[in-house]
């Protein structure tokens, strides 16, 4: 099956392992990935922030590199990206009928990486085995707003040698929320801490998500914790996709 | 007491004031989780219905809103026609006004009153003071709150942030309470007071839940009796309605109240519930003889004009609060309003403004748990982030900030800077980083210490993954020509 690869900007940014993690299990499915050179960022933290007509030229620059006839599936491997694309894109341009037609037929085309593999090419078993402990964080916008839920779970269920940990209010909000993360650094710790703090009581020895922001936040809060004696031991964070890619 | 009262404090001080309270932390913390276990188990016990009554709220408060001159006009007539006397009012002091006018007119200086947010909104009880009435409130909670001069930390349990030793301390000190710290002890002795202010009160003071535009009558849902006591004692009674407490009929009274209860403090219904349609009848044995009605908008139809009309059919139950990822942590004092929370954050701004709020609407994720556990499917997040875009197009926003959102839309919409900026950051931010992250030793870098002042902050990769991406694609097509 032939798909475009939308990996968001904080993979090409900061976390390649993660993009050639997903690559290599959607090839592993029989997918033929492309992906335009030309995508940089979603934008999302400008609207989030109030600037609209900052972010206009971002979006466009977006819906340009993606809505293309030849790209009739699209596999997002952020839950949130994908909604301000296909969701927000709506808010931005509703005085703009050309890129609104295009944000809505994008939309359509849209699929996020776990959900694709499970509920467009219907598998729930990628062939990855992981002997570990690992809890998954409930992403904010992939769950509650895209509405994919069982579709991660599934796919971490079937992993073979790994033993799930279910965090308590897995959905809680790790409180990145994009610049929120920066404008409210004092309040966004103090959520990062406590989700750290249900994830350390897992005793899982992984913790594992769909958004590779949720991840980064995590990952710095675990990190601190650590350095200021809050946490014993290493826990490990990792995208799902590099769960999904493993054979250890 | 007004909508904002603690101006004087920026979004940050009143922030750090609440997190260094680890009895308010942990006690809001726990409220929370208690509102939101029992709240969905009664969700999960209703199934599908749970979402059809939403969905037919949602479509009875939209109805009104898009109505509401009409249902506004039912209300006032069939109001009127039960015996009552109908003020309006415009604004809040116009509200003000015709309580002034009314304490007036009765010779009355004594009042008892019940829980009502319309009264915070508008500062009744200062100004009843100020002018030499006395008013009591007879809700717990509130009582606790006026004797002990603090504001409320959530919507419908306001006292939270008061521990059982505190409440008798506070009795001790203003009330002569000399008791134990016993829970039961004390709301005794606050009973016994109580129930003198309500024997000798003039004049009741009370909210309205819901109006019933096809009755004329008034409700209030309550725990403890008080709110009763207020409606049925005194002589004089002063309703304060918003106009957007209005539903058409009884029929969607009962819809409403299927919600309330269960979203509010995760029961199927409250110990009282009171529908009032007039004064004493004859040969009535109590109830007040006459009663006054304060249909009050403050900015109600202002907002069912603007892109912020959906928060009309708010009922103010506040699950959004016990939901909220950051209410938890910051209290409703963080916030600084007399509508705390995600529901807060729309009206707050929507009925004052954006020139004296600071920084509340960044207070918010974004994370949607607020809109996912909304009764009346208000969009809550969507609707914080328009108060932000507003600020942004009103000029209303941190001048300081401009140049940094600007850089960051250029940034990402032209490649070829976003690529210069990775190939300059990349190494600068491995000289600053420890293990490939930037830890607390990089506070002192303006914008970064945003983040690291508390958690790491992993450094750029040296390589960008769309490199990675051609590459590999050049291998597989140099491997199938190969294969040819």
């Amino acid at each position: 099956m032939k798909i475009a690869f939308f990996p968001m900007c904080m993979i090409d940014m900061m976390y390649p392992e993660i993009g050639i993690a997903a690559v290599n299990v959607l090839e592993r499915l029989g997918c033929e990935l492309e992906m335009p050179d030309e995508q940089v960022c979603c934008g999302q933290g400008l609207i989030n922030s109030g600037y609209t007509k900052e972010m206009i030229p971002v979006a466009k620059m977006m819906v340009d590199a993606y809505y293309r006839s030849e790209y009739e599936t699209i596999v997002s491997l952020s839950g949130s990206c994908m909604n301000a694309i296909v969701n927000d894109y709506q808010v931005l341009f509703k005085d703009d009928p050309e890129y609104l037609e295009r944000t809505r037929k994008l939309k359509e085309r849209f699929f996020e990486f776990t959900d694709f593999i499970v509920n467009v090419l219907g598998v729930t078993d990628v062939g990855a085995s992981f002997h570990d402990t690992v809890t998954y964080h409930k992403s904010c916008h992939l769950t509650r707003i895209l509405g994919i839920s069982e579709p991660p779970l599934l796919l971490l269920q079937n992993v073979e040698g790994l033993e799930y940990r279910e965090m308590e209010h897995a959905d809680r909000c790790c409180g990145f929320g994009g610049t929120f993360s920066f404008k409210q650094p004092v309040i966004a710790g103090e959520m990062v801490y406590e989700k750290c703090q249900t994830i350390i009581d897992t005793g899982a020895n992984v913790v594992c998500g769909a958004d590779a922001p949720c991840l980064l936040n995590i990952k710095g809060g675990l990190g601190r914790m650590r350095a200021e004696g809050k946490l014993d031991r290493d826990i490990r964070v990792m995208h799902i996709a590099q769960i999904l890619d493993s054979k250890e | 007491m007004s909508i904002l009262y603690n101006t004087e404090a920026t979004l940050a001080e009143r922030v750090d004031e609440c997190l260094a309270d680890d009895f308010k932390h942990n006690a809001i913390k726990a409220a929370q989780e208690a509102f939101y276990v029992k709240r969905g188990e009664l969700v999960e016990e209703m199934g599908e219905g749970w979402q059809q009554l939403r969905m037919h709220a949602m479509e009875v408060r939209n109805h009104v809103t898009e109505n509401l001159d009409y249902y506004v006009k039912q209300f006032a007539q069939n109001a009127e026609a039960n015996g009552c006397v109908m003020h309006y009012a415009p604004s809040g002091d116009d509200a003000l006004w015709e309580v002034l006018d009314i304490f007036e007119s009765h010779g009355a200086t004594y009042a008892v009153k019940s829980k009502s947010m319309m009264t915070e909104e508008v500062g009744l009880n200062e100004v009843l003071e100020e002018t030499g009435i006395k008013i009591t409130e007879t809700d717990c909670a509130e009582n606790i709150l006026q004797t002990a001069e603090s504001k409320p930390s959530h919507i419908v349990v306001p006292a939270l942030h008061f521990n059982r030793s505190a409440i008798a301390d506070i009795y001790r000190e203003k009330r002569g309470y000399d008791g134990t710290d016993v829970p039961e002890e004390i709301t005794h002795f606050l009973r016994k007071i109580l129930r003198h202010e309500f024997m000798e009160a003039e004049v009741g003071i009370r909210g309205c839940n819901f109006a019933v535009a096809s009755t004329g009558s008034v409700t209030l849902v309550t725990n403890e009796g008080n709110g009763r006591m207020v409606d049925s004692f005194p002589k004089v009674q002063i309703v304060f309605v918003g106009i957007d407490r209005i539903v058409p009929d009884l029929e969607a009274l009962d819809t409403m109240m299927a919600l309330l209860p269960r979203s509010a403090v995760g029961a199927k219904m409250t110990a009282y519930f009171s529908l009032d349609s007039g004064p004493r009848g004859t040969g009535e044995v109590d109830g007040p003889e006459d009663v006054h009605i304060i249909l009050m908008d403050n900015g109600r139809h202002e907002l069912a004009n603007s892109e912020f009309q959906d928060m009309l059919r708010c009922m103010r139950c506040g699950a959004c609060l016990n939901i909220c990822p950051v209410y938890r942590h910051i209290t409703g004092h963080g916030y600084g309003s007399i509508y705390p929370g995600p529901m807060g954050l729309v009206l707050t701004p929507g009925l004052v403004g954006y020139d004296d709020i600071d920084n509340m609407v960044y207070a918010c994720s974004l994370c949607g748990a607020c809109t996912e556990h909304c009764p009346v499917s208000i969009p809550i997040h969507d609707l914080v982030r328009q108060h932000r875009i507003n600020i942004v197009n009103q000029g209303k926003n941190h001048k300081i900030e401009v140049p940094i959102f600007k850089a960051l839309g250029l940034f990402w919409s032209n490649k070829p800077i976003y690529l210069a900026g990775m190939k300059l950051g990349a190494p600068i931010m491995e000289l600053l980083g420890h293990d490939g992250a930037l830890d607390a030793s990089s506070t002192w870098i303006p914008v970064v210490k945003n983040w690291t002042s508390t958690r790491d902050f992993d450094i750029l990769s040296k390589s960008r993954f769309r490199t990675w991406f051609k590459e590999h694609k050049a291998e597989q097509k140099n491997t199938e020509g190969g294969e040819q």
